[in-house]
């Protein structure tokens, strides 16, 4: 035992203690392009926001789509997280963490984006639930404002379930660190001992916070999607948008959080601790939010087919044969048919095969995210009110920037956190060699004699 | 102020010797035991006593709820706005509002209830720094040992299949030294 738990130790810790020049320039590379977002950022506030390509019909283009689309990848983490803690599930371990993290950082990037899409990010404030003499005061009947609470409540609740159980593990790097490093994680653990107590307190809050985050990170996506279904936009106003929103947010947060994995196991040689089962686990049920993500697509259509309204039936030919059609059946494409029969296909579904899938799901899902918002904005009830949109080089800057940016934060947190948690981990195998031990012992146990009782 | 203890690689190992020191008249308030990872299987890594968590978690939801709903109510009867044709006091959207104030309330009670009831805090120091924990060791001591029965206690130690057996002084004052 004390063999393995050195390994661990040492295979797990490596990236937190060592640090190559690889990685120096890993970060410098994807900094530089993070940066360029902040430059066209920069650009836009100085020149006003008339720089991006938004106009009058659709004042929604790519910030929101990005907006959506961040909040919708954050769905990965805790969500599948607290479900996978909470249903016990012994291969969760090598994952959480890693989930977890995508969930904080993906927030983090989604919160920018109504921010950067205010145009005079100064003026935020007015925004903010502070009642004031101003004449401006908050509007509790506005989507916009439950966003405020939903994300800000999700952001906390997230920070503090990937921070709880990192508890142990900082304590664990204070205890082999020198120095500098030994100051800070000394003060991040917070004292830890590991006595019964505090982990019996710890197991307990994880396990109340699992139960607590499930329902706020449903609701955040239900808020989210809110800002659409109440406003009288064609193909916005339905009731079917909440759960839509939910599932489409759960799809595209298991694909990242493969693809998180498949970039670390590579990077920081974690092949033993992140291995094919974790991408088979994943990668099934990738395939089940796949069918389901079809599914609510399908019902949407037929619903709108058959009403046949005519506002609403103008974005439905504008996106189903007009000129948003080879967006949205690249759409079916990356998210329904190419990971079909990569992800059903037993022989398929190898680590290859899912990161592939999770690649065009992402792609896909960013797709879906551009197809609810612009083609309903840019054809709404009135003809000739109708428009089109097209991005310019700022809003394409700040959008890979953006992904450019998620990759520098997993980076800098894989440097100065284990990615996978150390205690978690060992604890799974030793209640696997407990359970290996229990099958031997039982194996090997003579037959009971005739007319002897078994016990 | 001191500790002494026993480093036991298996978990069986740990579980005899603080069988051994209760039987030897070491209390439990006495009785230590740090582990890097949680042995709940095990008596000696579990522990009994009850905790509050879930009750006040349901407590801070409550008063969550409750002010995230007088925040609503009350800003918007302090500062009436009517929109849509709707009432100034909204309850489809206050509950809106009320429900992620309840969660955040019921988040934030039980991660303070965590810290008090575990004793963490940022300036707080462990108190024995021993390198062989994060090796997968388990350490069963006595806090404060009495000096008679010291080498009784060692004795037991070492029969209970410890690895190493050592005694330090502790970072904490007495007074902090139990549970």
């Amino acid at each position: 035992m004390k063999k393995t738990a050195s390994r661990i130790n040492g295979d797990l810790l490596r990236p937190v203690l060592e640090t190559s020049p690889r990685f120096y320039r890993a970060v410098a590379l994807v900094g530089a392009v993070a940066a360029l977002g902040f430059v066209a950022w920069g650009y836009q506030v100085w020149n006003g926001i008339g720089v991006a390509g938004i106009r009058r019909p659709v004042f929604w283009g790519f910030y929101i789509t990005n907006f959506v689309f961040w909040i919708g990848i954050s769905h990965a983490g805790t969500l599948i997280s607290a479900i996978l803690r909470l249903a016990n599930a012994g291969w969760r371990r090598p994952v959480t963490r890693c989930a977890e993290a995508i969930t904080v950082f993906a927030l983090m990037i989604g919160a920018m984006f109504p921010l950067i899409h205010l145009g005079r990010p100064w003026l935020a404030f007015w925004l903010f639930p502070i009642p004031n003499e101003r004449g401006l005061w908050p509007n509790f009947r506005s989507p916009l404002l439950w966003d405020f609470f939903a994300i800000n409540t999700y952001l906390l609740g997230s920070l503090l379930f990937l921070l709880l159980p990192m508890l142990p593990d900082f304590a664990l790097v204070r205890d082999r660190a020198r120095g500098w490093r030994r100051r800070i994680y000394g003060w991040l653990a917070l004292g830890w001992e590991g006595t019964p107590r505090q982990w019996h307190r710890l197991e307990t809050a994880m396990h109340i916070m699992a139960i607590l985050i499930i329902p706020v990170a449903v609701s955040v996506h239900s808020i989210v999607s809110f800002d659409f279904a109440m406003a009288p936009v064609p193909m916005w106003h339905s009731t079917i948008f909440a759960p839509y929103f939910v599932v489409g947010a759960i799809f595209s947060g298991i694909a990242a959080l493969i693809l998180a994995m498949a970039l670390l196991r590579k990077l920081l040689h974690l092949e033993e601790y992140l291995q094919p089962k974790h991408f088979d686990n994943l990668g099934k049920l990738l395939l089940v939010m796949s069918l389901l993500w079809f599914y609510f697509v399908f019902a949407e259509r037929l619903t709108v087919w058959y009403g046949n309204d005519p506002a609403e039936m103008a974005v439905f030919r504008a996106t189903q044969s007009g000129a948003y059609a080879p967006l949205f059946w690249a759409m079916v494409f990356c998210n329904f048919l190419l990971p079909m029969p990569l992800l059903a296909i037993q022989r398929l579904r190898t680590i290859t095969g899912t990161v592939i899938a999770s690649l065009a799901v992402v792609v896909g899902m960013w797709l879906e995210r551009f197809l609810i918002i612009v083609p309903s904005l840019a054809h709404k009830y009135l003809p000739y009110s109708w428009g089109t949109y097209a991005p310019t080089w700022v809003e394409i800057t700040i959008t890979v920037a953006t992904f450019a940016g998620m990759v520098l934060l997993y980076m800098l947190f894989a440097k100065l956190v284990p990615v996978i948690s150390v205690w978690e981990f060992k604890v799974g195998s030793h209640r696997h060699a407990m359970a290996a031990d229990a099958r031997l012992q039982t194996e090997t146990e003579p037959e009971p004699a005739v007319g002897e009782v078994s016990a | 102020m001191s500790v002494l203890y026993g480093l036991f690689s298996e978990p069986e190992a740990a579980q005899r010797a603080a069988d051994s020191l209760r039987a030897a008249g070491v209390s439990e308030a006495s009785l230590l035991v740090l582990s890097s990872e949680p042995w709940e299987e095990y008596e000696f890594g579990a522990d009994r006593r009850r905790s509050w968590m879930p009750w006040l978690a349901a407590c801070g939801g409550f008063l969550g709820g409750m002010a995230g709903f007088a925040l609503v109510a009350g800003t918007q009867q302090s500062w009436p706005l009517r929109t849509g044709g709707m009432p100034v006091v909204t309850l489809w959207p206050a509950g809106i509002i009320t429900y992620e104030m309840t969660m955040l309330g019921a988040i934030l009670a039980t991660v303070l209830t965590l810290l008090i009831s575990a004793r963490l805090r940022p300036n707080r120091r462990p108190r024995l720094e021993e390198p062989a924990l994060s090796e997968g060791f388990i350490l069963v001591g006595v806090s404060n040992p009495p000096e008679p029965q010291r080498v009784e206690l060692e004795r037991r130690l070492r029969e209970a299949g410890s690895e190493a057996v050592k005694t330090v002084p502790s970072a904490w004052p007495e007074r902090f030294q139990k549970g």
